[in-house]
């Protein structure tokens, strides 16, 4: 029996003896790996970035812009606006005779931007407001907390269309109040890792230097809560572009002729009774596939991320 | 329990009165009154009509007097378009509608989400477990604006079976459609919670140790298992009445179903900001109604919160 375990104890003796310096493996080192190793995120990763790339390179192969009328389709757009490669159409045309290929990169591309730039702005105001009253604590922290308690029984929806409404229908007011609506729940995950960081030792280490409070939480605490904020951002995407899909599907949102994915798939759904199932169809299949991606992207980081599993 | 509810109301309260002056500060900082349009009125009519929806006032006393009306007489005031309506009379014709169908979708998503995800869990790894799984998933990214045309497609179009909107005093088959897209969502999100909370009771060492003592598996389950279990679902009831409130916006214009969404939306394309505020505002005490209510329930369900 030894004789035939010879090999793998001269291996062994060689890996003792070569001393090789193993190079420790840091957090994101870590959850790299294990990311690599889920195929269903690698998968969505790559869909979502032929989209993300489609949506860019998509405009040069287009034959119409998104605001164009063929005006040899419209009014019969069940006949002659099918999709189809001779035309140009081809997503085939939308029921007033513009392109649905051009406009469904248009909708695309700020359906994405709503997502990115609303997860962004919710990030910052969320992490940095979780962090301070985590880390300040006592009194601050219950009344900051209180605040976001209020906050949260407001329902939202409502409020925004209110701000849409009042502050006339613009993208930016669009993005700022999305944004700014949805900073809750980051907040409140953000001050529960603080608490648990703010007793550590690096950060007594750091207090008795005399670092100030503000760097302590800049320098210290919230690169520490990278992790745990990836994660949730990316789970915020989904929600904020269903957000502005819902807006613009009442046709409060977007205005034309800039459409994104809820405006076109409230105009493919109002005219299903045409037999033009591709105005509904193409819109939707982008909308459902991309949201896919984000959230099985969005599980696969929380895997690879997210203390609480290991 | 008493403190914790006297202090739970005591958030309540500010609550709704921050909610109520945000929306009223809101509509006076638009441009534009809502009297603006695009022949402009003479002067004097404008400054008559201003006097008899009060505008000429302070804000102050203008919003104490709004405020005073909802409190005394749960009153909304006028409609600044449909001169001859209340707020109050178009809130009342929507508001049972709205009620109806949001009713039975939160009963569907409580009554069908809690059993499925409890069999998910007891059945772990089976079809059953990946059918629920894979229905929580799928509604996530089929959000109601999705699933109801989808329906229409398939329920009008296709099979002919069920009405494609109107109300029609809410007959079962114009309730259907309304009901399964607005509920789905929050049923799947509903499963997912009892399934994943119920793994976790169901692995912990107390069940062991019934399941040890040669306790039947019924009675450790609705003794045990159950109660403890329904914990996380309680606190998401809360975001669900939300969720369900702002989808019946989307159902009422999307089905024709004549509710508070309807006129929410109609008032918002038409500024007519008395109607969205009185909307806002009564969703708004909803919520926060409700919320209180969930809390109550989870500080009387867990023992371990004792205030």
């Amino acid at each position: 029996m030894i004789v035939a375990n010879k090999n793998k104890i001269v291996k062994l003796a060689e890996n003792l003896t070569a001393d090789e310096q193993t190079s420790g493996r840091s957090l994101w080192a870590d959850a790299r790996t294990r990311f690599m190793g889920n195929k269903a995120a690698i998968t969505s990763l790559v869909i979502l970035v032929l989209i993300v790339l489609f949506s860019f390179v998509g405009p040069y192969f287009a034959v119409w812009t998104y605001e164009q009328i063929d005006w040899n389709t419209m009014g019969s757009a069940a006949t002659l606006g099918m999709p189809s490669i001779e035309t140009g159409h081809y997503f085939g045309t939308d029921d007033l005779g513009r392109d649905l290929y051009s406009r469904v990169i248009q909708g695309t591309q700020i359906s994405l931007m709503v997502g990115i730039v609303g997860a962004t702005i919710a990030v910052v105001v969320g992490t940095l407001y979780g962090a301070t009253s985590g880390y300040i604590g006592g009194r601050t922290d219950q009344i900051m907390m209180r605040i976001v308690d209020i906050l949260m029984a407001i329902p939202f929806m409502f409020v925004l269309i209110l701000l849409l409404v009042v502050f006339g229908r613009s993208i930016i007011m669009l993005f700022v109040g999305i944004g700014l609506l949805s900073w809750l729940d980051m907040s409140r995950i953000v001050r529960g890792q603080t608490l648990n960081l703010k007793n550590k030792e690096f950060i007594e280490a750091a207090q008795a230097t005399g670092v100030s409070d503000y760097k302590i939480i800049i320098r210290h605490i919230v690169p520490n809560l990278l992790g745990i904020v990836a994660v949730y951002a990316t789970l915020l995407v989904p929600g904020i572009i269903i957000a502005e899909s819902f807006i613009s599907f009442l046709g409060l949102g977007v205005q034309e002729p800039k459409t994104s994915w809820g405006a076109l798939i409230s105009e493919g759904a109002g005219t299903i009774n045409y037999d033009t199932e591709w105005q509904l169809l193409v819109p939707l299949s982008f909308f459902i596939v991309t949201l896919f991606c984000i959230y099985f992207i969005g599980d696969g980081l929380r895997d690879a991320l997210d203390p609480k599993e290991r | 329990m008493l403190n914790y509810i006297i202090k739970r109301i005591g958030i309540a309260i500010p609550t709704l009165l921050i909610l109520i002056a945000v929306t009223f500060y809101l509509m006076h900082a638009a441009p534009g009154g809502p009297f603006t349009s695009e022949k402009p009125l003479p002067p004097q009519v404008l400054a008559n009509i201003e006097a008899k929806y009060g505008l000429d006032q302070p804000i102050w006393r203008q919003m104490t007097t709004y405020l005073w009306g909802i409190l005394t007489e749960f009153d909304f005031g006028p409609s600044y378009k449909y001169h001859s309506r209340t707020v109050n009379e178009i809130i009342g014709q929507g508001f049972p509608i709205t009620l109806k169908y949001g009713f039975w979708s939160f009963i569907v998503a409580i009554g069908v989400g809690i059993p499925l995800g409890a069999i998910a869990a007891i059945r772990k790894n089976t079809w059953v477990d990946y059918f629920a799984v894979g229905v929580s998933i799928g509604a996530q990214v089929l959000p109601n604006f999705v699933l109801a045309p989808l329906l229409i497609i398939v329920f009008t179009l296709w099979l002919g079976w069920l009405p494609g909107g109107g109300w029609h005093g809410g007959d079962w088959e114009y309730l259907v459609m309304p009901v399964i897209a607005l509920s789905t969502s929050y049923m799947a999100s509903i499963a997912r919670i009892t399934r994943s909370s119920m793994l976790e009771v169901l692995n912990a060492n107390y069940i062991r140790t019934a399941r040890a003592k040669g306790l039947p598996t019924k009675t450790i389950f609705f003794r045990h298992v159950f109660k403890p279990s329904l914990l996380p679902v309680i606190s998401y009831l809360g975001p669900a009445f939300v969720g369900l409130i702002t989808g019946s916006v989307l159902i009422d214009i999307f089905f024709s179903t004549g509710g508070m969404g309807y006129f929410f939306v109609n008032a918002a394309f038409n500024r007519d900001y008395a109607v969205m505020m009185g909307i806002t505002i009564l969703v708004g005490a909803l919520t926060i109604l409700f919320s209180l209510i969930a809390d109550l329930l989870y500080a009387w369900i867990d023992p371990k919160i004792r205030y």
